[in-house]
């Protein structure tokens, strides 16, 4: 599957584990991004820790990690701060208020970067899309082995935002589930939420070489958008939340490096390809998650039309054996009188043949003996409710046919009886047609 | 007077300068069921919040059980109303109700077995043991509203703050619901109640507190729960069609 002479497993192994770092630590925290319905939250941090950023960098005249964390913080934590001070005092909601603020934070980062680019090598593009293709280039001996500096501080980050969500997940989930419940037991959400916060700038910050600051939002938000939606549980949420990060950040560089290659085009963005790829797999996940998912959805409404139409076809078979008693009914015949599409009805004629409700003849299909009592309960049914409407609702008898249709796939036996109860137990319907008795 | 579950003296709340309640002053009598009526927007869950410390207080001056909310926190206990959190959070009964525990696990402690065992038996009083292990979105309104009282009957408090528990509740609900509060008074303990159907104050309160942005009457029900201080708190246009068009809604939601 991999060329070997575009794939080294000493310099793509390392930008490998960046991506899956970066995606780890990212979806960690970004889980209750996501469940604090404060999503943008993390876009606004990302963004706006550039000039913390840019003043470190100025300050201390270097990149080294250190300030550049402390400067970040100091602005994540700014940022929080401030949407929610112009969000209570400046009547705006708090969409608006993040808009106010991290725009204005990341114009003056990118101000001072600007600014001291004649000095120091800072590249504006790079704070847009980061470089994790350089990952294996910057390495630091550890024992025996050259690990790139990036892998250090992402292995670092990681293992923190870990032990957060790990020490903290009862605090975590009682703060975003229902913040004023939660002050009343005395676990102050507001510290929560600013502890989140800082986790969430010092892994925008850390992510930033690697994946820029507009990626890392991806990584913050979409792995665990994708998670929700394949389970309702916190604890598997975060799992596979971390899990589709890492198979994003796997494929992702994959796709970059070795697949434009194979198919003779030349390598594309890693960070860019693992947005990329997360948004695909969130994609995936709204087409398939069990509850909500829309091919789910589909599956049963499919379901839910055949039998219904099996129904349809059992009573307009019995209807016609009533008139008839030795009538019967070709395929067409059945579609025409129903007008139901052609190759659902073929479906159902047959399989109904196969499980013994239809028996097939010369000129098409009758009822069995087994097929006749289940249509028999069916147009039962229909008539009860024909009777009950007309009975109780008063509604005219040549309006109720439809309503009655619908109704006839809902009624159990129990509904049946209290059917009959309540309408003084009929011989026949409005139309005059007779009610059959129960069968077993 | 120590022994006053809460008093309220001179409390004013404003939100940009608009007062939402002023100038409240009110004591509960211990042991009491307490309904808090007024109509729409009277301020009756800025009064609970504010008591509560969720937000911020103008002036004046709450004393719980004699002291300041923050020392006789494990005493009180809060139900909010039941659309203030989103009921699609991954979550399941029995982990709504446990939160109820988590002061006295303490920080960074993880539930434990036996934290499940209390929440599981508090769900068995409300009636709905067997929902234990729902994911809340599949409860229907009246089963939420009893996590949701569930989780404060694990506090142990003596003293409860339900904002509106009745609101769109099934008749089971409010039935489960009634006979709760009866239990808590016979235990000897104080419950202050937001309530919107005027016909039930009578059989379930004691006390009832009339509010319309201030108080317009506070006391025992057989003495102020009148027409007069009704029309007094729903500025005078309480009339049967007031009342009709309010029970209404309300059954509206219940369907």
């Amino acid at each position: 599957m991999i060329a070997s002479n575009d794939w080294l497993w000493e310099l793509d192994g390392w930008i490998v584990l960046a991506g899956i770092l970066c995606a780890i630590s990212a979806s960690l925290v970004g889980n209750f991004l996501v469940l604090r319905k404060t999503s943008m939250l993390g876009d606004a941090i990302s963004h706006a820790v550039l000039p913390g950023l840019a003043a470190a960098f100025l300050i201390t005249g270097s990149r080294h990690s250190l300030p550049m964390f402390i400067g970040a913080a100091l602005v994540g934590i700014f940022t929080a701060a401030m949407t929610q001070w112009i969000r209570d005092s400046g009547k705006v909601d708090e969409g608006a208020s993040m808009g106010v603020v991290f725009t204005s934070l990341f114009a003056l980062g990118l101000v001072m970067i600007v600014r001291a680019a004649d000095t120091v090598d800072l590249d504006p593009g790079c704070v847009l899309y980061g470089a994790i293709e350089l990952t294996p280039l910057d390495t630091i001996p550890v024992g025996s082995l050259e690990v790139p500096r990036v892998i250090i501080t992402m292995g670092l980050v990681t293992i923190v935002n870990l032990a957060f969500v790990i020490a903290f997940f009862k605090e975590l989930r009682l703060t975003s589930f229902d913040t004023f419940y939660a002050d009343t037991v005395g676990f102050a959400s507001r510290r929560v939420h600013y502890l989140l916060m800082t986790l969430v700038a010092i892994t925008a910050v850390a992510s930033f070489e690697s994946v820029g600051n507009i990626l890392v939002v991806a990584m913050f938000i979409v792995p665990p958008a994708a998670a929700r939606l394949l389970t309702d549980r916190l604890s598997v949420m975060i799992l596979i939340s971390a899990v589709l990060g890492t198979v994003s950040a796997v494929i992702g560089h994959w796709s970059a490096v070795a697949l434009p290659r194979l198919l003779g085009y030349s390598s594309t963005s890693t960070a860019g390809m693992i947005a990329v790829i997360s948004g695909v797999v969130l994609t995936l996940a709204i087409a398939f998650s069990p509850k909500q998912g829309l091919l789910p959805r589909y599956v049963r409404g499919l379901r839910l039309e055949l039998s219904i139409l099996r129904d349809d076809v059992l009573a307009f078979l019995f209807r016609l054996q009533e008139r008839t008693p030795q009538a019967f009914a070709s395929h067409d015949h059945v579609s025409a009188s129903l007008r139901a599409n052609s190759l659902l009805v073929r479906f159902i004629l047959t399989r109904e043949r196969h499980r013994g409700n239809l028996v097939y003849g010369e000129s098409g299909y009758r009822l069995s003996s087994t097929g006749n009592q289940s249509a028999v309960n069916l147009v039962r049914a229909h008539r009860l409710w024909e009777q009950y409407l007309v009975d109780q609702t008063g509604m005219d008898s040549n309006r109720i046919h439809e309503h009655a249709e619908r109704f006839e796939h809902i009624a159990n036996k129990q509904i049946r009886d209290d059917l009959e109860r309540e309408t003084q137990y009929p011989k026949s319907d409005p139309h005059g047609s007779p009610i059959p008795k129960e069968s077993e | 007077m120590t022994d006053i579950p809460l008093s309220i003296s001179d409390l004013t709340v404003a939100y940009h300068r608009k007062p939402v309640i002023w100038d409240i002053a009110v004591n509960i009598p211990p042991g009491t069921l307490v309904g808090v009526v007024g109509p729409n927007g009277a301020g009756k869950s800025t009064l609970l919040k504010a008591c509560l410390d969720l937000i911020p207080v103008t002036s004046g001056r709450v004393e719980f059980f004699g002291k300041a909310y923050q020392e006789v926190r494990h005493r009180v206990a809060y139900v909010p109303q039941r659309e203030s959190v989103d009921w699609d959070f991954p979550i399941l009964a029995i982990d709504v109700v446990a939160m109820g525990l988590y002061r006295q696990i303490g920080w960074f402690l993880p539930v434990r077995k036996r934290h499940l065992q209390t929440a599981q038996a508090a769900l068995d009083r409300v009636g709905i043991g067997d929902l234990a292990n729902r994911q809340i979105s599949q409860l229907s309104g009246g089963q939420q509203q009893r996590v949701f009282l569930a989780r404060a009957l694990v506090q142990q408090a003596d003293l409860y703050l339900m904002d509106e528990p009745f609101a769109a509740v099934d008749a089971a609900t409010e039935t489960a619901i009634v006979e709760i509060l009866k239990q808590m008074k016979t235990d000897g303990k104080t419950a202050v109640v937001i309530h919107h159907d005027l016909q039930t104050v009578r059989d379930y309160f004691d006390y009832v507190i009339l509010l319309n942005m201030r108080v317009v009457a506070a006391g025992a029900v057989d003495e102020v729960f009148t027409n007069e201080n009704l029309q007094k708190t729903y500025g005078g246009r309480l009339t049967l069609l007031d009342q009709a068009t309010e029970a209404m809604r309300r059954r509206e939601i219940k369907t």
